[in-house]
């Protein structure tokens, strides 16, 4: 299932539409990386929302996701983790070290602006 | 303690990382069915998308067996992850958090005993390993 990467303004938004597979989220992981690169993006947003499990392959390629991005110097906020992933990811005792994660979209975006407006990167 | 009675067996076949996502969303399907919450049927998909993908990353395939037991009047969930891969050498290490072979994260097997209120593996070398869990709705 391939995830659709919208630009906006100087960020990349990834909204995943279903499950995903292995594959799949190491193909979301090359487009996001390169995508930045193409669209000289400042910000990235993963929208996970439609995702119904987040195990510690899927966690584990988003903190990757957010790392490589962070190198090639766009920040990753990951948002729209429901109530019953976050309770199954905090029982497995999965984390996303070192990543913002945000409520929603629009909470998502204001974090990226936030971080823009200070310079920090 | 009486042996459960087995009311529905699923079978999934795991040799794709396809087939990680089916056995996952068989077992959400099968624990709501059941009558676990949604936050449980979570954690139940959640295990059985790490037992799944052990099976592909360390043996290349395997099965995976969903079924809806009850014990006592108490229905519960019970996963049979089995494959005839080349068995866990270090079981004691294998159930340590940080541990992997495969150089990932290691949570596998630690994530899932957290996430179940029963756990047992089997594994001899050479010959495969099987992962037995169990989640017990309780009244």
């Amino acid at each position: 299932m391939d995830v659709p990467i919208l630009k906006q303004g100087p960020y990349l938004i990834a909204t995943v539409q279903s499950a995903l597979t292995d594959a799949d989220l190491m193909g979301l992981r090359d487009k996001i990386v390169s995508g930045v690169g193409n669209h000289r993006a400042r910000g990235v947003i993963i929208d996970v929302t439609a995702l119904d499990v987040m195990d510690s392959f899927a966690t584990d390629t988003l903190c990757e996701i957010a790392h490589m991005t962070r190198l090639r110097g766009a920040r990753t906020v990951i948002v729209g983790i429901q109530p019953d992933v976050a309770y199954a990811m905090a029982h497995m005792g999965l984390t996303l070290e070192g990543i913002h994660a945000a409520l929603d979209l629009e909470e998502g975006l204001t974090h990226l602006n936030r971080t823009a407006a200070r310079g920090a990167n | 303690m009486s042996e459960p009675a087995v009311a529905e067996e699923v079978r999934v076949r795991i040799d794709d990382d396809r087939a990680i996502v089916d056995a996952r969303q068989k077992g959400r399907a099968m624990a709501l069915k059941i009558g676990f919450s949604s936050g449980a049927a979570t954690l139940i998909a959640t295990a059985i998308s790490e037992l799944a993908r052990n099976i592909l990353l360390y043996a290349g395939r395997g099965e995976i067996a969903l079924q809806s037991i009850e014990r006592e009047g108490f229905p519960g969930l019970l996963v049979l992850a089995r494959d005839e891969g080349p068995g866990i050498a270090d079981l004691d290490q294998a159930l340590e958090d940080g541990y992997s072979t495969s150089g990932r994260l290691g949570l596998g097997l630690p994530g899932v005993r957290r996430l179940m209120d029963e756990f047992d593996v089997v594994s001899r070398i050479g010959d495969g390993t099987s992962v037995r869990i169990v989640k017990w709705k309780h009244a």
